[in-house]
């Protein structure tokens, strides 16, 4: 925090301040970008998720029954939840930023921000309508 | 009764002390005086020792930078009346060495926008005798917003990357280098792409945002970050699988 | 080893800047030095709000853009200066648009350009609102290139090394660390800006201290045309922002505490709802202003805590109208001033905008002293003459900036060396502003002495001026130098010292005032921004002729004349409003118009 050398004549001493180890608790901005950062955990446990439903599905009824009965454990439940709600702050995270990072043109105009926006939602809606689907009709 | 305001303001003696100290002070706060009315105020009838710099008085010089509250504001913008009574805490710029008071140095910035070439690269200059190049408003419009930067430091005051790490290239260089890739007169844009893709360079951001939050002149520098990312990842790509061109 | 260059700029604004590159792409070999108190994207170029006027509409010709200059400068311009002006203007505007330089367009692409107070053709280059800022950071970002450019950023300059009867450098400080250095160059070039700050209400920033004048005064160079300073007749009262014409152009009303518009009593046209070229709130800068001040008089204007204003109306235009046309008026009265023009009246009154006047130069930007060179606002050419047209400046900076780079490099290429002698100077500079000015025992405040400096200045050297009132000034102003040498700074570090700025640019302006009130007392006639209530009328006999002004040895100031060059337009009547129309082309106008 203090500058360290004696000030002589005509030489400046410059202040450099120290960043805090906890400068990302200053602000609330800069806390929601952690959040948005630490979603990328929860994002790699939901693939961790993905392969032991696949393995269990591929083991059998029995063995899915068995991870079904796991997943009901209250710890398990709580992670997922959270890996839900975190995964969809990452995702609506993602698509506000989307509009600033990808700007398209038809012609020589260039896309509104807004529509942008819109087509990521709908390219979500979309997906979801088709997993729900193939889900649901079995 | 609200007409008053407490200032704290920092100050910093390099040749008696080693630490920021504060002062506090009372001022006026008239609708319209801004927090750099509250500085000459004190300069002018109380302490004249506190420096600081200003000039246009107006937001388009980019001297006034200053921390306000926590956040980086130009002082010249940043009414007095909305923060009273008070106190109103004014401090140097985050992320700059301190020089003086409220003086921070922004020589890494200089130093900075020397290596993007701010300036129209091209192969071939057309004559004088042949006019202007032709230029669109639509094509004006594609850089138009970078071309607004002051030079205010307040991007780069609210990156926290730069602040971990100030070998990072900044949020206005890099706003500064699309200005030009963006203009239909420029052919600079391969000359750029090295610094530019360096560690240090757009890849040294992480879409915080915070610069285009705190630009006054709606810059949008962390937009132009992120566009060359996908610029230069589709660089990368092409040269990868296409290594002698298309 | 003391730096050493072939050519130093003082001041790194839009002249400074283009005669750098000037002298960087025409002689590479020479060394170039740019000293500026500021990093030079802050220089006061960056505010310029209109445009760049330069013909190039197929139905205009430099003869009219001539005409109007001359015309506008009420005959006091040099007429071989204004044709070389006309004729290397656009291309100077061009030259910055290969330089990346942002001018609106057509649809097609090509430059637009719009129209301009004083100027009867479009030939207004614009950048949006912005024309001085794109264009003062083309040029900041198009002189990087240059690798002999170099900068001493935040240093100081406080005097000029004479010796030998030539000029060999500056003495400046670096404000970051308070070492104070002599600059030796072949050719140095004053691009230092204008002088508002003597004056109480100014659109100019904070460093428009008249520096650059103030140091070749006292190196025995002559300032000319001081008397002439022009007042921008609708800014902002307590922080001088600029209300630009534009907002008049869409039809904005200037009003009284009558509600009245009160400037058709002033021979400026009828009022109509709509706005009309060169008549009413669109007349000449120099006539609004005077109208306030009449209206003053009469004790129709409002008074508020920051002085007398009247009131400009916009709220009729409706808030789609105003954000569609002059967003950027809403925007600066809301962002700095706290006032929003859709619902509120704007308190405006004329504030000072530019001077005319400057070091004399000739027209390669030499001043008389050998190795002096000057640009822009510091210097006086004159093209401006006694009022300057809207829209003329900018392309001056250009203009002059890159004629006076050229000229200094060819001066500077004559490998004079540099006498030893003059380090003396330096000694004596060092202590002078190390240990004088930070050893005296005083009791006043800097800021009182120049509050007062500008009280005296608004009410001596105003819009209307007599006699008496500027002989009382210039002894007032004596009195203020006297009082200012036993000024004591509290701020006693080396390190960023801003009030030991502050002081030094107390005293160039005291110098720089006393100088304006001299001419303005010796000038006996009325013409264009110079205005005396006991001569009001325009006297060719006598005064068709520069002032200038020297320094004597007693620290007093000389008035010579030198008279004004006339090529091909012969002095006539100024003329506005109805009776412009009726005018006709560019010859003697029939019915003639006083103040």
């Amino acid at each position: 925090m203090a500058s360290t050398q004696v000030y002589t004549d005509y030489h400046p001493r410059w202040l450099r301040r120290q960043v805090s180890t906890y400068w990302w608790l200053e602000k609330w901005a800069y806390f929601a970008f952690i959040l948005r950062e630490m979603t990328c955990l929860f994002v790699a446990w939901f693939v961790v998720y993905l392969l032991l439903l696949v393995g269990a599905v591929a083991g059998g009824a029995e063995s899915y029954q068995r991870l079904l009965d796991w997943s009901a454990s209250p710890w398990v439940l709580t992670l997922n939840a959270a890996t839900f709600l975190f995964m969809i702050y990452h995702a609506v995270t993602f698509f506000v930023a989307a509009p600033q990072a990808l700007v398209v043109h038809v012609g020589r105009r260039p896309v509104p921000a807004r529509l942008v926006l819109a087509g990521h939602y709908v390219a979500w809606a979309a997906a979801s309508a088709l997993v729900a689907w193939i889900v649901l009709r079995a | 009764m609200r007409d008053r305001i407490t200032l704290q303001v920092a100050r910093y003696r390099p040749e008696q002390e080693s630490e920021i100290t504060f002062d506090e002070h009372e001022v006026p706060c008239p609708k319209d005086w801004v927090v750099l009315d509250g500085l000459n105020h004190i300069k002018d009838r109380i302490d004249g020792t506190l420096s600081y710099r200003w000039s246009c008085r107006m937001g388009i010089c980019g001297s006034c930078g200053m921390t306000v509250n926590g956040e980086p504001k130009l002082t010249c913008a940043t009414f007095l009346a909305d923060y009273a009574p008070g106190p109103l805490r004014v401090e140097p710029l985050r992320n700059f060495p301190v020089i003086r008071d409220l003086i921070v140095d922004i020589g890494d910035f200089m130093r900075k926008l020397v290596r993007v070439k701010p300036w129209i690269v091209r192969q071939v200059e057309k004559p004088l005798s042949e006019g202007e190049y032709l230029q669109t408003p639509e094509e004006l419009d594609e850089y138009k917003h970078y071309s607004m930067c002051i030079n205010c430091m307040l991007c780069y005051s609210a990156c926290p990357i730069y602040g971990l790490d100030s070998k990072f290239i900044g949020p206005a260089a890099i706003a500064l280098a699309q200005r030009y890739n963006f203009d239909n007169r420029d052919h600079g844009a391969a000359e750029r792409m090295d610094v530019l893709s360096e560690h240090e360079g757009i890849w040294g951001c992480t879409f915080v945002g915070e610069c285009t939050k705190v630009c006054p002149k709606h810059v949008d520098p962390a937009g132009a970050i992120q566009r060359y990312k996908l610029t230069a990842a589709m660089e990368s790509m092409k040269s990868f699988f296409l290594p002698r061109g298309a | 080893m003391t730096p050493t260059h072939d050519v130093v700029m003082v001041g790194g604004g839009g002249a400074g800047l283009r005669a750098a590159i000037a002298i960087a792409e025409t002689n590479p070999r020479l060394t170039i030095a740019v000293v500026s108190k500021v990093y030079p994207m802050r220089s006061h170029t960056v505010s310029a709000e209109g445009g760049a006027a330069g013909v190039i509409a197929p139905d205009d010709s430099l003869d009219e853009h001539a005409y109007d200059t001359i015309s506008g400068g009420d005959w006091l311009c040099d007429q071989d200066a204004v044709e070389a002006f006309v004729k290397e203007a656009p291309q100077e505007l061009l030259r910055l648009e290969h330089w990346g330089c942002p001018w609106s367009r057509q649809i097609d692409g090509r430059i637009a350009v719009r129209p301009f107070g004083g100027m009867k053709k479009q030939r207004t280059w614009f950048a949006a609102d912005k024309t001085g800022f794109h264009m003062l950071h083309t040029l900041f970002q198009t002189s990087l290139k240059f690798t002999s450019v170099v900068r001493y950023d935040e240093w100081f300059v406080t005097r000029l090394l004479v010796g030998d009867g030539r000029v060999q450098g500056v003495v400046a400080f670096d404000l970051k660390s308070g070492k104070i250095e002599a600059i030796t160059a072949r050719a140095v070039i004053l691009c230092t800006g204008g002088l508002g700050r003597v004056f109480p209400f100014t659109t100019n920033a904070s460093i428009k201290s008249g520096d650059g004048m103030a140091l070749a005064f006292r190196a025995g160079a002559p300032l000319k045309d001081m008397e002439f300073v022009q007042y921008h007749p609708t800014g902002l009262p307590f922080t001088g922002i600029l209300i630009t014409e534009a907002a008049r152009a869409e039809g904005g009303y200037l009003i009284n505490k009558d509600g009245y518009r009160y400037l058709q009593d002033y021979n400026l046209g009828k009022p109509h709802p709509e706005p009309v070229l060169r008549s009413m709130e669109l007349g000449p800068r120099d006539r609004l202003s005077q109208a306030f001040m009449k209206e003053m008089e009469k004790g129709r204007t409002i008074e508020t805590p920051y002085g007398h204003v009247v009131h400009l109306d916009l709220r009729h235009l409706g808030a789609r109208k105003i954000d569609a046309k002059i967003p950027f008026v809403r925007e600066l009265c809301m962002k700095y001033q706290n006032l929003d023009p859709v619902k509120d009246l704007i308190p405006v009154r004329p504030v000072v905008h530019y001077m005319m006047g400057g070091v004399h130069t000739d027209i390669n930007g030499a001043t008389p002293l050998p190795g002096l060179y000057a640009a822009g606002e510091a210097a006086c050419v004159s093209i401006n003459g006694a009022n300057r047209l809207g829209s003329n400046s900018l392309p001056e900076l250009l203009v002059f900036g890159a004629r006076a780079g050229r000229a200094a490099a060819e001066y500077a290429s004559r490998g004079l060396e540099i006498d030893s002698r003059i380090f003396a100077q330096k000694t004596d500079e060092h202590r002078r502003i190390e240990h004088d000015l930070l050893n005296k025992q005083g009791g006043e405040r800097l800021a009182d002495l120049r509050d007062e400096m500008q009280k005296t200045m608004e009410a001596s050297a105003g819009i209307y001026r007599n006699g008496e009132s500027l002989i009382q000034g210039v002894e007032k102003m004596r009195r203020l130098q006297e009082r200012f040498a036993h000024l004591a700074i509290e701020d006693h570090s080396k390190t960023f010292n801003t009030e030991r700025v502050a002081a030094l640019e107390l005293g160039f302006m005291l110098d720089v005032a006393e100088a304006m009130l001299s001419a303005a007392a010796r000038r006996e006639e009325s013409r264009g921004a110079h205005q005396r209530t006991d001569f009001p009328m325009r006297d060719d006999q006598r005064f068709l002729a520069h002032s200038l002004a020297y320094r004597t040895s007693e620290g007093s100031t000389r008035i010579e004349y030198l008279p004004v060059m006339i090529t091909r337009w012969p002095p006539a009547e100024r003329v506005y409003g109805e009776a412009a129309a009726h005018a006709g082309s560019h010859h003697l106008a029939g019915s003639a118009v006083s103040s």
